[in-house]
């Protein structure tokens, strides 16, 4: 058989799959660049950094996606073989395949440096300090949402009191407990100020999803998770439950409204008039 | 069967035009791997029961820390049981050196002393829980009955399997198929032994050390 | 004695074997591999079945169905598809393909098959325990199979059965009762047949090789079988663990996973002390190497299929190995990335970056190599060759998208979404399927003595591959839309409203995916019986010590002599040498072509 040193044969199925392999790239162009679908409308303060973070990996990812989509499509239109010549025997590259090796732990370890540094301080920040503090416990299948009221001090809850009117077992004896306000899949926050969220589970592992704040966390029985952050753009958004939690998970759906703070305090007073 | 029939292909002996060796690494004359079949396959078997016991003792650990354990005390005969293990390992040791010396009697004793052993911990286990449960110790009492009654119940059934192997190794022995030349069953079942016999001892020093 | 002897010719020892010994309860690799692969196609048929169900739900969430509620009346109830029905679904559908189908085909099917043919040895070391794995596997089949049938139906906890969830029995709602139990039974009777399979594997393949063929003359595929075999042995007996853990919570009133304070039916329940998320440590420490041992088996054939219809040495062959090697090693502490969100430390969760994107390593060595392979080739376009190329194409997108996912801060926002499942589905199932395809049509001579049809097999290619684009691409703009996992009604949400019509888009895709895949079952079946039979040993012209026995090998495997290996298994387009391919058996480079 002849030795490989003329070009390869453009087939039919090499061209083919080229063409299928461009109209890839294109359409995940389109997709990711014209964005006809894409996240939610952000609306917290730490959410454009992760949007940001995200649109570094997907240029990073992208150029390595159409590079390689690409490349492999070139090479398998180009070196089709005619069983009359031999393909290549080059097998090895030291320098090349160093050079690619570190070039891609280098890029990898810049987007660890990058992404770690919105992690850290979205777990690892002082808790602000004149936030509004919630208290949310997922249960199956809804949010129960508990604020301390006027006084800034959550009642004490115990479970062993929960009761269907009384989902969080609230201790109605407490002093403490007489100004907090309770609601089911209502909750509010003002704008531009921080909140604390206290997430809490009394059933099964549930998960607190705001898609328009860049928000996820899961909420354990047994386990007190607390984070914080601040939205800021008012408006009406959906709560989401993102771990499944039984046959009504798709229903554990929640209302949160972003508003001034006199606008949440009426709405509070109406709740507590109930 | 077509056997070495139509169409297969041996290398030629005409001098190849290149000097090539044929890429890869330098092959071996033979494949000569130190360790035998059963030898082998008895090492991976112990290392998948070594990581059943890892993940059991990693979710002990865990748990350890969580402030509703309370411990329970373990019944005295415990330690007699460790004993009893501990000598049918022994046993075994003198079986070796028995079939070492291709004393035949020696090996039928032996192996059947390290068996009788062995049932006696089983028996005495089920003691122990007996025990337990007639101090109002269940499964379910504490984190720590839990962990008492799986760790030793998963190690007592394979105790129970090393059992069933020392039957087929008895047999051999009974039949004077073990002899100083030949006696890889022995060997590999006794590996097996000596390591749920430290498997044991690691559980029993786990719940132990609580 | 428990060695397999040789067969001289003419010398059969052996009395002849009855039609059962020889057929169903047969100790012959061969025999028993292509078991595995028949069992995990039934798998397949059903796995996809359900995730076809699943789709129509996820299309057209208000639309009832008359036709499915008279067959299935009690997961149609007055029409509609029930909840817990599409939750059971979702997790069966998962369970069902992870192990029943990919484990199962991948390194039963094949490495039963491939192993001691592939290093010049007869049989297994261990031929009967080869054979009590698989009909342990088939056992398993069935059990998890009848999880479907039962009363309150299969377990709806996901394939991932997260505690307390799983750990709370009847309580927590339906298919968590005997469902449930079912499925914990299946899975610990595959663990079981696994163990089997993993002792033959690592022992043939280290003890058995056959003279002059040292580890780095071994195919690809061998190499990935042997570092799968290795990471099943350490974490399938993890999962064990966590299995009999829970079993224990469910049965026996115990509270590993099952903490205090938990309120079911407005009345505390009695457990106290245990950690939910001690349950997702146990089961991703088994379930990320569980991803990986799917996917190494796949690219060793991959691999190794490539290089032979590209007449081309696979690119860096000592790389490849020590990639999968690293892949193996790392797999096992990256395990976190599944609980970024969990609630657990967040300095874990830092730790668990690290590792995760150090994994992306070697998996763009391999692609490198890949695409080093194809380059300067003589691509052979057979049906094999197209989807060692698709697995390419695929392992590269899918794996991309791992990147995203294992950036902490960017998992926050797509955990738990359509962006993990588009992930997921492309790296662990389409890309594997791929290579098992590329298998499939590859190995068929070697098993059945016939071709399967050619341009069958090239429409299959064509439709999958854009078939499977157009069903997985699009769900990570469902992702980072925010549509979340295992919701029964996306419409619920107003925010996912405007992306309904993907849904429409994949489940349309996903019906005409499906009907390719009838197509390739169609033609394996007919094939066996009426595919063009194959005369040569050596129909591809491939290196590997397969291709040095008759089309289909007979038992024993080789003549009366076993082969003897003098170089690697890449030596496709050799400077001249008088043929673009030298078998591995041959001694010197032969520079006239071979009758």
């Amino acid at each position: 058989m002849a030795e490989g040193n003329g070009p390869g044969r453009i087939t039919s199925s090499g061209l083919a799959f080229a063409a299928l392999m461009a109209i890839l790239i294109i359409v995940s162009l389109w997709l990711f660049m014209a964005q006809p679908w894409w996240f939610p409308t952000i609306a917290s303060v730490h959410g454009v950094q992760v949007d940001s973070l995200f649109t570094i990996v997907l240029i990073v990812c992208g150029i390595a996606f159409v590079g390689t989509q690409g490349m492999l499509g070139y090479f398998v239109m180009r070196y089709g073989g005619s069983g009359k010549e031999k393909a290549g025997y080059w097998h090895d590259n030291p320098k090349a395949e160093f050079f690619l090796l570190s070039g891609t732990a280098i890029i990898l370890v810049v987007l660890v440096f990058m992404g770690q540094r919105i992690w850290l301080k979205f777990f690892f920040s002082d808790q602000p300090k004149d936030a509004l503090e919630v208290s949310v416990t997922a249960q199956q299948f809804q949010w129960n949402i508990h604020y301390a009221g006027a006084d800034g001090k959550f009642g004490k809850t115990d479970l062993s009191n929960v009761s269907p009117t009384n989902q969080i077992g609230l201790d109605e004896n407490d002093p403490a407990a007489k100004d907090d306000i309770v609601s089911t899949n209502e909750l509010h926050f003002i704008t531009n100020k921080p909140v604390t969220v206290h997430l809490h589970s009394k059933d099964v592992i549930h998960s607190f999803f705001l898609p328009n704040f860049r928000v996820k966390q899961d909420a354990v029985p047994g386990l007190g998770v607390t984070i914080s952050f601040t939205p800021d753009k008012a408006g009406t958004y959906e709560i989401a439950c993102a771990e499944l939690c039984g046959a009504q998970h798709y229903k554990m759906k929640g209302k949160l409204v972003v508003e001034s703070e006199e606008e949440l305090v009426k709405w509070q007073k109406t709740l507590l008039a109930q | 069967m077509a056997g070495i029939a139509q169409g297969q292909r041996r290398g030629s002996i005409i001098a190849p035009p290149s000097n090539y060796d044929g890429g890869g690494g330098q092959g071996e004359s033979s494949n000569s791997f130190p360790i035998s079949k059963k030898h082998l396959a008895t090492w991976l078997l112990l290392t998948a029961v070594a990581m059943l016991f890892a993940g059991l003792s990693s979710a002990y650990i865990v748990l350890r820390g969580v402030p509703e354990w309370q411990n329970i005390t373990m019944p005295r005969l415990v330690w007699a049981n460790t004993l009893v293990l501990f000598a049918s390992s022994v046993a075994i040791e003198f079986a070796r050196a028995s079939v070492r010396k291709n004393k035949t009697d020696g090996v039928k004793l032996w192996l059947s002393v390290s068996g009788i052993l062995g049932l006696t911990f089983l028996v005495g286990q089920l003691a122990v829980w007996r025990q337990l449960v007639q101090a109002g110790v269940y499964l379910q009492t504490t984190l720590h009955s839990s962990f008492f009654y799986v760790l030793t119940g998963l190690h007592a059934l394979h105790l129970a399997g090393g059992l069933i192997g020392l039957a087929v190794v008895l047999r051999k022995a009974f039949t004077n198929r073990l002899t100083a030349d030949s006696h890889e069953p022995l060997q590999v079942w006794g590996m097996y032994w000596h390591f749920m016999d430290f498997v044991w001892i690691y559980c029993f020093l786990l719940l132990l050390l609580a | 004695m428990t060695e397999t002897h040789s067969h001289q010719e003419g010398e059969h020892d052996h009395p002849k074997l009855g039609f059962w010994r020889k057929y169903v309860f047969s100790t012959d690799h061969k025999v028993i591999g292509i078991q595995y692969m028949v069992t995990a196609m039934a798998m397949a048929v059903i796995g996809g079945t359900l995730s076809l169900l699943m789709r129509l739900q996820l299309a057209w969430p208000d639309k009832t169905w008359p036709f499915l509620a008279k067959v299935f009346p009690l997961a149609f109830k007055g029409g509609h598809m029930a909840p817990d029905f599409y939750l059971s679904l979702v997790t069966m559908h998962g369970t069902i393909m992870v192990f029943f189908l990919f484990t199962a085909v991948l390194t039963g099917g094949f490495g039963n098959f491939l192993i001691p043919l592939q290093i010049g040895a007869r049989d297994m070391a261990f031929p009967f325990l080869n054979a009590l794995s698989y009909w342990i596997f088939l056992c398993s089949c069935i059990v998890i199979f009848s999880a479907l049938l039962v009363q309150g139906g299969a377990p709806l906890g996901g394939w991932t059965a997260y505690a307390p969830l799983s750990a709370l029995g009847e309580a927590a709602g339906p298919g968590q009762g005997t469902g449930m139990t079912l499925w914990i039974s299946a899975i610990a009777l595959f663990t079981a047949s696994g163990l089997m399979g993993g002792l033959n594997y690592i022992t043939t393949i280290l003890t058995m090789r056959t003279k002059g063929l040292s580890m780095m003359r071994l195919p690809l595929t061998q190499w990935a079988l042997l570092i799968t075999a290795v990471l099943g042995l350490l974490a399938f007996p993890v999962l064990l663990a966590a299995a009999i853990l829970l079993v224990f919570d469910r049965a026996g009133g115990t509270s590993f996973f099952i903490p205090g304070g938990i309120v079911m039916n407005n009345k505390l329940i009695e457990h106290t002390g245990g950690h939910p998320l001690l349950w997702q440590h146990l089961f991703w420490f088994f379930g990320h190497p569980e991803v990986y041992i799917v996917i190494l088996p796949a690219m060793g054939i991959a691999s190794d299929i490539l290089s032979t219809f590209c007449r081309k040495p696979v690119f860096s062959y000592k790389m490849m190995v020590y990639s999968m090697l690293s892949i193996a090693v790392l797999s096992f502490v990256v395990w976190g990335h599944h609980m970024f969100v969990s609630g657990m430390s967040p300095f874990l969760g830092s730790v668990f970056t690290i590792t995760t994107l150090l994994i992306a390593v070697p998996s763009a060595v391999k692609t490198f190599n890949w695409l080093g392979t194809v380059w300067g080739a003589r691509i052979r376009f057979t049906a094999p060759a197209l989807f060692s190329i698709g697995f390419v194409s695929l392992f590269v997108s899918g794996g991309l998208s791992g990147i995203f996912l294992g950036t902490s801060a960017l998992d926050i926002q797509l955990q738990d979404t359509y962006f993990v499942v588009a992930h997921f589905h492309l790296v662990m199932a389409i890309a594997p399927l791929f290579a098992a395809y590329a298998g499939l049509y590859y190995w068929f001579p070697k098993m059945f003595g016939r071709m399967m049809s050619e341009t069958a097999g090239k429409i299959h290619f064509w439709m999958s591959f854009i078939g499977v684009y157009c069903v997985f691409f699009p769900m990570h703009i469902l992702g980072i839309g925010g549509q979340m996992r295992r919701i029964y009604d996306p419409m619920n949400y107003v925010f996912l409203q405007p992306q309904q019509p993907i849904n429409v888009f994949i489940s349309v895709s996903a019906f005409i995916l499906a009907s390719a895949q009838i197509l390739f079952l169609v033609n394996f079946f007919v094939s066996i019986w009426a595919g063009k039979r194959v005369t040569e040993n050596n129909p591809w012209e491939a290196t590997t010590l397969e291709w040095e026995t008759p089309c289909p090998t007979g038992h024993g495997n080789f003549g009366p002599e076993l082969p003897v290996v003098h170089r690697w298994a890449f030596d496709y387009s050799v400077p001249g040498a008088a043929e673009d391919f030298v078998p591995q058996t041959a001694a010197s480079v032969p520079a006239v072509k071979q009758v």
